[in-house]
């Protein structure tokens, strides 16, 4: 049962259990934190984990892949950047503004390329990221270039987000609000239409799966998400560069996605949860911190094929009577 | 004897008292913290890795010379990767977690100024590796900076074009952040000096070939001399592009390809080419009686004597930092931090790498453009221009 597509037909129980876990994980953490230094870490997991969350819906429901959505971040946090601190928008309307905006760019984007399948879309998404990236770090007179540009802080209604205990439960509701949304996205007629697309493409169509709107929608929706990421992150940092826009930051993406488990929703918030805490532990390795991190990644992909949760999931359901988790 | 163990002992203690409001024996112990974020890996590693190489090095000899008022130096240095974002979670974990009383670091202009915030907000005085303009203009209250910034490098090449009778320039520069800003320098300095810009050339990061924009200068009438703004192999093959296309105007070049490397990549053609570059890099053909002589000598035999590769002036830049801040904290008397900033703010006739630093409230690096030297390559090597 738990081999075959996880999540169908699941009771709606599972919808409800999962993100109050996660909401209980969010509201006991701080007890362990010492100091700010563990929130900026937390706030840099949730931004990480919500457009994990997103890119997954495709990756790892849909089958498709992205090798571009760290474009889709960075326009998100540079039109959030650029409307706030070029022309004095609110934040919040900025937010609302570009949301739609880079939806309609992947949607136009995405309806010639997603008809690629395999290399050829791996290579379409590449391009498409790496133009974004070289527009962004070019087009200085609104961008500030490579050295990058400061961003306002999110204010609403005059009160002004500030520090990262704030900015903690602020993006713990927006997961948690990510999370709720994706799980019910994949339980509904369009998520079932996605795995089925997934298993077969043409015997998805053949049951009557309109598989070209299927994937352009999710597309949309990884797009959102990683856009509403990366303007929650420009206003939370306070100064961006293109290096979140780069091509290395689309595979940290994907290897996110793929470490923490696909077609798993909490497997991509593991997979940002751990990815994004790695690097702060093996500081303790100095020089053989990279030579760590690649043996991690090698080890856990060899014995843990699946991914993170998915296989710690299999682990226990072999011994108990329960379900994995979608 | 015992006397004067006794008035020692008396001394230290009033000393002590007069740091601490309560002289605990445990907190006179305690280590003056040096948080260091750096780019040591990554795109910027020419940067990161000399920079903290100088670090440790100097915290070692420092420590091993007994410390800064008697209290040991402890040096962190996370390696932030040339990512701003790191660079500003490393910073914020220097800060709340490890508790520095110094930051140092930042080898890029976009790692510092991600952290800027940080260190103003949290109040930890900060002295920054990168050399854009925009980290000290306007002036921060706790952001200090060691190298020239790229202004300067722009002043410094017009002076020496005014000696020349140089007026009309072309200009080439590439699309990094270094090239980019000291780009913008360059045009908006040039008018002061009366030069003329007649052409503005730029190339892209991973270009392995400039002949179509040299080409252009070269059919551009009236130009004297051609600057390039450039950072790592750009300015390389710019040198050799200009010989192969036989352009025999004078080439300049920016402190950006200060070191070795660049004349080994360039080879024959980057004979007779100038640029505007630190003290250190000339260290040997310096004369005597150059104030900086000594401290750029005694800088290059500790660094080359122990890791057995070349200085550049990135790790300069890092000792330059190191002992200012060091400096600070002997003034400041202890490692209050609003009193280590005022100390920082006051250092005047400071002889480093760099130059000889003159801080003040309006300006937080405290360099002119004698720091720079001119200097022009013959027989593959720098000589300094007269």
């Amino acid at each position: 049962m738990s081999r075959t597509a996880p999540g169908f037909a699941q009771p709606a129980a599972h919808r409800i259990r999962g993100p109050a876990a996660l909401a209980l994980c969010i509201a006991l953490l701080p007890l362990a934190f010492a100091n700010n230094y563990y929130y900026e870490v937390a706030v840099l997991v949730g931004l990480n984990a919500i457009t994990c969350v997103g890119l997954n819906l495709l990756v790892g429901y849909a089958g498709q892949i992205s090798l571009g959505h760290a474009g889709f971040f960075g326009l998100g946090a540079y039109g959030s950047a650029i409307l706030t601190a070029r022309y004095g928008w609110p934040p919040l309307g900025a937010l609302v503004a570009v949301t739609p905006g880079v939806a309609a760019l992947a949607y136009l984007i995405g309806r010639p390329i997603l008809r690629l399948k395999g290399h050829y879309l791996a290579m379409a998404t590449l391009g498409m990221g790496v133009i974004i990236s070289i527009v962004i770090a070019t087009e200085d007179r609104w961008t500030g270039g490579p050295d990058g540009m400061s961003v306002p802080p999110l204010s609403v209604f005059g009160f002004t987000l500030q520090g990262e205990r704030a900015w903690y439960w602020v993006v713990g509701g927006c997961l948690l609000l990510a999370v709720w949304l994706a799980l019910n996205l994949i339980e509904s007629p369009v998520g079932r239409a996605l795995r089925a697309l997934h298993g077969s493409e043409v015997g998805a169509e053949v049951a009557g799966i309109d598989s070209a709107r299927a994937k352009l929608m999710v597309f949309v929706v990884s797009a959102v998400y990683a856009s509403a990421a990366g303007s929650l992150a420009a206003h939370y940092s306070g100064f961006i560069t293109p290096s979140k826009v780069t091509f290395f930051h689309s595979i940290e993406l994907v290897t996110m996605v793929v470490f923490g488990g696909m077609a798993s929703v909490f497997g991509a918030v593991a997979g940002a949860a751990v990815l994004t805490m790695l690097p702060q532990f093996l500081t303790l390795f100095k020089e053989y911190e990279t030579v760590v991190f690649g043996a991690v990644m090698m080890g856990t992909m060899i014995f843990m094929p699946r991914g993170l949760v998915p296989s710690l999931a299999t682990l226990f359901a072999d011994r108990g009577p329960s379900k994995v988790p979608p | 004897m015992r006397f004067r163990l006794l008035a020692t002992a008396a001394a230290q203690l009033a000393a002590c008292a007069g740091i601490f409001t309560a002289c605990g024996g445990a907190l006179a112990q305690e280590p003056i913290r040096v948080g260091a974020f750096l780019s040591v890996t990554g795109g910027a590693a020419f940067l990161g890795d000399p920079e903290q190489k100088t670090l440790e090095l100097y915290a070692e000899r420092v420590n091993a010379a007994g410390g800064v008022l008697g209290r040991k130096l402890q040096l962190t240095v996370y390696d932030s990767a040339g990512d701003a974002e790191k660079a500003r979670t490393f910073a914020k974990r220097l800060i709340e977690q490890d508790k520095v009383d110094v930051l140092v670091g930042g080898s890029t202009t976009g790692e510092t100024m991600a952290v800027v915030p940080l260190a103003e907000q949290a109040g930890v005085p900060f002295v920054s590796l990168a050399g854009a303009v925009v980290i000290i203009e306007p002036v921060k209250k706790w952001v200090f900076k060691t190298p020239h910034t790229d202004r300067m490098a722009c002043e410094k090449i017009f002076v020496d074009m005014q000696a020349r009778k140089l007026s009309k320039v072309a200009l080439i520069s590439g699309a990094g952040g270094f090239d980019k800003s000291m780009r913008g320098e360059c045009l908006k300095v040039a008018p002061k000096y009366r030069i003329e810009v007649l052409a503005d050339e730029t190339y892209g990061a991973a270009d392995t070939d400039m002949t179509a924009q040299l080409t252009k200068i070269k059919g551009t009438a009236g130009v004297q001399a051609v600057l390039n703004a450039g950072f790592g192999q750009g300015p390389a093959i710019v040198t050799r592009n200009y010989k192969q296309i036989g352009l025999a105007l004078p080439l300049y070049q920016s402190h950006g390809v200060a070191s070795k490397e660049f004349i080994k990549l360039a080879g024959d053609a980057a004979e007779g080419v100038r640029l505007p570059a630190a003290a250190l890099l000339v260290a040997d053909v310096l004369p005597d009686s150059d104030a900086q002589k000594k401290v750029v000598v005694d800088y290059k035999r500790a660094y080359e004597g122990r890791y057995k590769s070349e200085v550049s002036t990135f790790g300069g830049h890092a000792y330059d930092g190191l002992m200012l801040a060091l400096e600070a904290v002997k003034k400041a008397g202890g490692t209050d931090k609003a009193k280590v900033r005022d100390a920082l703010e006051g250092i005047k006739g400071y002889v480093g790498t760099g130059g000889v630093v003159n801080m003040s409230a309006q300006d937080h690096m405290g360099l002119d453009l004698t720091a720079f030297r001119m200097l022009e390559v013959r027989k593959g090597d720098w000589t300094l221009v007269k």
